[in-house]
């Protein structure tokens, strides 16, 4: 065996002394500041936002947008299926009504069913999934088995079933309810598996041991780190539900009143000889669904850190 | 190992009682008189009326109706469609055709995520797998519905590669357009935990370890990264046999297939309530089966569960 | 190599009696190696430059703080760089094939043949969902060492029989998780040398496990390659251990070679002022307490120690957990086990034990986060046991902790000036703008700049981090500071600083500190007394001086020869 003996040694670098050097970087960091410094550089986050708002000013203003009525007296069946106006850019609906109205006040429909039952999907799920895996033990056992219960009925059956049933006392905030109080179980369900991995930080046995009380450190400390894919899931849910809206509104089971999944119904049997009465509502839809669903991904790539190692 | 199993199954059983309770009170139990609920806008007569009354129980007190209800679950008695038809025996003509769809839609689905899905993860950043994503996307965010008329009108009627409607014939060949689009429809999200449960595995240090010892990529991906992916994949097949129920509803109604589906989906329809909730229950039960079976399957595979020390 | 110091190499390392040939051709030679990743559109290097050999049998050390690129040249020879690295200048010379041009085919025929692999973690390295027969298996198959099943299954026995795993043929059926860490980086070291490869890389292969495990680990497996004549490139962050183990040493610092020579020579006469502050900082039984700037009471003896009244005492602290043992059933596990002792008034007490001894949990009950089963806890004289919530929350001003994990301590989505003040908030001191003097107070004892305190804790290093946490825990001027491991994750520079730090903070304000630590070699330098504890039992316990000159029971007497480099005389500035 022979073996190297020579000893060699580096010129010396001045900075190489300082140990554990500050390096403070000009702009502050924190999850969400990066997270928006990255979302603002992306053309696609740009166009899905402005979509979404444009999407809520013709939900919540519908008449800025057309002033025809997309129902009742402004329906001429002589006009059935009839092709495009002036006044009337998309034609006329089986019935006679106009479809462009029909999308515009579709819209109203769609988002505040979608709003209403996404808020009450995410403030249940949130509630359940935080508490469970926060207080651990039975509580836990106990919430994980009644989302399981709620989880394994699908929300639309679960809302076909209730909208069925309830024919009299229909209105957005029960189908709402219908739809967000069968769709908190996977909101629930991730909730918990952050909760969980937060709980374990230090900074949780930090706080209490400087004096908080645990259900305070819940509060301050545990939810806002665990709020990141909750977040992301409740945009993607926003889309599911105005996806939930139609599905039911096909199906006969929604509003009765304007409704693209009721206009799409409508136009089916006219899908050979007018075509278009069936694809404008879906268009607008699909659009509408793809807006937030973008957004929410875009949103879960900004803010999933395992899901920015996979970019 | 036993220990797991049995868990599991002590835990279905509040489950499956929680899920067909929640069932019954929605239809029996909230504020309204059920039976003028239970037909809508139509009006029996007083003989049918009574008929249900008295098969439903509706005179006794909550439970009792509800404890009738359930031994008629566990004895398989489902009770009666509007037609007076048996829905066992509906279920027992219908059930062979949603079958045969439902295979051909989940084998198009896997095939095509479990190959989509790894050969993305591999080529990560490239055009291809963007191009998978974004597509992805697409089918996630059209309702099923709609993807329906699209192929309807597009590969039916434009195209005229398939036919529009199914009806009468229903063999393997003529389930190909609802199967598709059913298929393609469970196909996106499967892809996406496919592709993002395979990078996962691809990082991991056992790969890197893999390597070192000189196993070529041919060898290493199967083995060390797609076996590894399989356990979360299958645990998700349970959740996707959810929304392939509910989609075959939507799909066997819109392409009018004799099915399990295409049953309900009338019953909703004409606001045949007792039929939807039969059919309702009979799903959820299968559901919670389902579930239970992809649990102890996940056991199977994760030798952690199998032997414990 | 070149030696640039000629003065130096007058001290030549004295020669193997047999062979007096001509100088043998290195084994692996690294000639200016240069590595980047790919971060976005631009390339980053993270070496610069290396230039390295190993000769024939020898066993060379690269020693190096995180960040430093020892790991990252030991990739780039077995060609398994992470993510997006790749070499971009410079040759790896293997018996004189250059790697470097190799192919991917080459490649995996040259990996487990002729360089084998030992990782760092064993339960990570290995595949959950596969027996450990299966992949010993694979690599005896890999490396054509058997070509029938019979012959593969019997040739995997043998390499986990040389790696030592006793009842070998049994183990073969077993799954990653059944087995110790230790018996799974046996495994692993088997896997890495079943080829005999001519070159064998050791990348902190024992850093993950128990300090005692660790020794035996490493005596076997340094039989194992002498008896092979295999040539080792051991990758550590500890000296003591590189110079323990290794022939050379090779120092870098951030992507760069600082110095390289005999071993005996870098701990004992090292000359680059980087490698003198390594050799400075690293703990060792030979170095003494640290003593701080500012002038000390000295309580040197045993007797006067005790006499002083005992800030925190605790006496007969029993802990119970119940476990589920895999059934229905759950057992109760002893965590702690009659557990006694006394810190006086501005001392510290190391609690020192391996991994499930407990020291933890104490901490946990003497910190108030656990209840005891039994025993009690006393502060300033007071039991704790029955006190009622208000007087626990008065208690926490004056006792509070620091942890281990520098990136898990500190809420991230805080500031840092708000993660400082927020124990004045929850207790009510001051108002506003005092909270605010306070925290620039703090940061300056810490040694931080103010403007820290306008920022986020993910822009901070880790020995910062621990800056902030140790500054936060001051700021209700508790008397007494627990540190749970609070130095284990840090660099050893950055360990030192940090030390020194809290000697500084100890003599200025007068604080009695709980250390709890795994490592028997920090306690030397950090502490005044000693309580060893072993699977929730106290061992033994007293002064520092005597448990390290004068160990009583066999396992502190284990414990302390398991430290990496004890008996090696360690030179350099101090």
């Amino acid at each position: 065996m022979s073996s190297n003996s020579s000893h060699y040694v580096a010129p010396v670098k001045a900075d190489e002394l300082v140990v554990d050097q500050l390096r403070l970087s000009e702009k502050k960091s924190n999850l969400w500041l990066d997270a928006w410094r990255d979302l603002r550089r992306r053309p696609m986050f740009w166009v899905s936002i402005v979509l979404c708002l444009f999407i809520i000013v013709i939900a919540v203003a519908p008449n800025l947008f057309t002033s025809v009525a997309p129902s009742g007296g402004a329906c001429q069946l002589s006009k059935s299926n009839g092709g495009p106006e002036p006044g009337h850019p998309l034609g006329f609906t089986l019935l006679g009504c106009d479809i462009w109205s029909r999308v515009v006040h579709g819209t109203s429909v769609s988002m505040s069913v979608g709003v209403l039952a996404t808020v009450i999907s995410t403030v249940i799920g949130l509630i359940m999934g935080a508490l469970a895996g926060f207080y651990g033990g039975f509580l836990d056992s106990l919430l994980s088995r009644v989302g399981d219960i709620f989880f394994t009925i699908p929300y639309i059956v679960a809302a076909v079933v209730v909208m069925s049933v309830l024919a009299e006392q229909k209105n957005e905030f029960v189908l709402a309810l219908a739809i967000g109080g069968f769709s908190w179980a996977s909101t629930a369900r991730i909730a918990r598996a952050e909760v969980l991995r937060v709980k374990q930080s230090d900074y949780v046995t930090a706080s209490i041991a400087i004096g908080l009380s645990r259900f305070r450190t819940l509060i301050t400390h545990v939810i806002p780190n665990s709020m990141a894919p909750v977040i992301v899931v409740t945009t993607l849910g926003l889309g599911t539900a105005i996806v939930a809206e139609s599905t039911l509104s096909f199906l006969g089971v929604g509003l009765g009143g304007v409704s693209w999944g009721a206009d799409i119904s409508q136009a089916q049997t006219s899908i050979r000889t007018a075509p278009l009465s069936l694809f404008w509502p879906s268009l607008a839809l699909t659009i509408s669904v793809l807006a937030f669903i973008t957004l929410g991904e875009l949103l879960r790539d900004a803010v999933d850190p395992k899901s920015r190692a996979q970019r | 190992m036993a220990y797991y199993i049995l868990r599991r199954i002590l835990q279905v059983i509040p489950v499956f009682i929680g899920a067909t309770l929640l069932i019954y009170y929605m239809v029996f139990g909230l504020p309204g008189d059920p039976v003028a609920a239970l037909f809508g806008d139509k009006q029996p007569s007083q003989a049918v009326i009574d008929a249900l009354r008295d098969q439903y129980k509706l005179n006794e007190p909550f439970i009792v109706q509800y404890a009738n209800y359930l031994s008629g679950v566990l004895r398989f008695d489902f009770g009666n469609t509007f037609s007076g038809q048996s829905v066992n025996d509906v279920m027992a003509r219908t059930v062979p055709v949603t079958m045969r769809l439902a295979i051909m839609s989940v084998a198009i689905a896997f095939v095509l995520a479990v190959v989509i899905g790894a050969l993305s993860a591999v080529w990560k950043g490239s055009i291809f797998d963007n191009g998978a994503l974004v597509t992805a996307l697409v089918f996630i965010a059209i309702p099923i519905f709609v993807l329906c008329f699209l192929a309807q009108y597009f590969l039916g009627v434009q195209l005229g590669w398939f036919r529009p409607t199914v009806g009468g014939r229903n063999d393997w060949g003529d389930l190909w357009l609802p199967a598709i689009v059913l298929g393609l429809s469970i196909y996106a999200s499967s892809m996406r935990l496919t592709r993002s449960s395979m990078i996962e595995s691809l990082g991991q240090d056992w790969v890197r370890t893999a390597y070192s010892k000189g196993l070529s990529r041919r060898r290493v991906i199967p083995v060390h990264v797609l076996r590894n992916s399989m356990i979360p994949m299958v645990t998700d097949t349970a959740t996707q046999f959810g929304v392939l129920m509910v989609g075959a509803t939507v799909t066997e109604g819109i392409f009018n297939v004799p099915g399990v589906g295409n049953t309900l989906f009338q019953a909703i329809i004409r606001h045949e309530t007792p039929t939807v909730v039969s059919f309702v229950t009979i799903f959820v039960v299968i559901y919670v089966l389902v579930n239970l079976v992809v649990d102890l399957l996940y056991g199977l595979l994760d030798p952690r569960i199998r032997y414990v020390k | 190599m070149t030696s640039e110091n000629e003065n130096l190499t007058s001290r030549a390392r004295p020669r193997s009696s047999h062979k007096e040939s001509a100088v043998s051709q290195p084994l692996l030679q690294i000639r200016d190696l240069r590595v980047a990743f790919s971060v976005g559109k631009k390339d980053r290097e993270v070496l610069h430059g290396v230039d390295l050999d190993v000769f024939p049998g020898e066993t060379v050390a690269i020693v190096g703080e995180s960040g430093s690129g020892k790991s990252t040249t030991a990739a780039a020879v077995i060609d398994l760089l992470p993510g997006t690295g790749k070499v971009t200048s410079g040759s790896i010379l293997l018996d004189g094939v250059d790697l470097t041009a190799a192919n991917r085919r080459q490649m995996e025929s040259i990996r487990g043949r002729d360089i084998g692999y030992v990782p760092q973690d064993p339960m990570s390295n290995l595949n959950p969902v596969w027996s450990i027969g299966f992949q010993v298996e694979e690599a005896v198959r890999a490396n054509g060492l058997a070509s029938t099943r019979k012959q593969t299954r019997e040739r995997a026995i043998e390499v986990l029989k040389q790696a030592g795993l006793s009842d070998a043929e049994r183990r073969m059926h077993q799954f990653p998780h059944q087995f110790s860490g230790g018996m799974r980086q046996r495994a692993l070291i088997g896997i890495g040398l079943a080829a005999d490869p001519k070159l064998l890389i050791a990348d902190e292969p024992t850093s993950a496990l128990d300090v005692t495990v660790q020794r035996v680990i490493l005596d076997h497996l340094a039989s194992l390659t002498r008896e092979k004549g295999t040539s080792v490139l051991f990758i550590t962050h500890d000296l003591g251990l590189a110079a323990e183990r290794a022939d050379r040493i090779v120092v870098m610092n951030q992507g760069e070679i600082v110095e390289s020579g005999p071993s005996r020579i870098i701990l004992e006469s090292p000359q680059h002022p980087y490698t003198q502050r390594l050799v400075a900082a690293a703990p060792s039984i030979a170095s003494q307490r640290i003593q701080s700037v500012v002038e000390r009471r000295g309580l040197e003896h045993a007797d006067e120690v005790l006499d002083a009244e005992p800030v925190v005492e605790v006496r007969d602290l029993v802990k119970d957990y119940k476990i589920r043992s895999g059934g229905f059933r759950s057992e109760p596990f002893r965590a702690v086990d009659q557990v006694s002792f006394a810190i006086p008034r501005g001392k510290t007490l190391a609690l020192v034990g391996e991994s499930g001894s407990g020291k933890s949990t104490v901490a946990k009950m003497v910190l108030q986060l656990e209840k005891p089963t039994s025993g009690s806890v006393l502060v300033d004289g007071a039991d704790t046991s029955g006190m009622s919530r208000k007087e626990v929350f008065d208690l926490r001003s004056r006792m509070q902790p620091v942890f281990q994990d520098p990136y898990g301590s500190l809420d991230p989505l805080r500031s840092i000036g708000a993660l400082i003040a927020e124990p004045l908030r929850v207790h009510g001191v001051g108002d506003e703008k005092s909270r605010r003097e306070r925290v620039f107070e703090l940061l300056e004892q810490v040694s931080l700049p103010r403007e820290v305190a306008w920022r986020y804790p993910n822009e901070l290093s880790g020995g910062q981090r621990q800056r902030i946490a140790i500054a936060r825990a001051l700021a209700l001027k508790p008397s007494i500071v627990v540190l749970d491991e609070a130095v284990s994750a840090l660099d050893v520079l950055v360990q030192d600083q940090i030390l020194r730090l809290l000697a500084d903070l100890q003599s200025e304000l007068d604080l009695t500190y709980l250390f709890i630590t795994h490592d028997l070699a920090v306690v030397r330098v950090a502490a005044d007394m000693v309580c060893v504890m072993e699977q929730g039992r106290v061992v033994e316990q007293g002064t520092v001086d005597e448990i390290f000159t004068t160990p009583a029971q066999d396992y502190t007497k284990r414990l302390l020869a398991a430290i990496p480099g004890a008996d090696i005389p360690l030179g350099g500035a101090r």
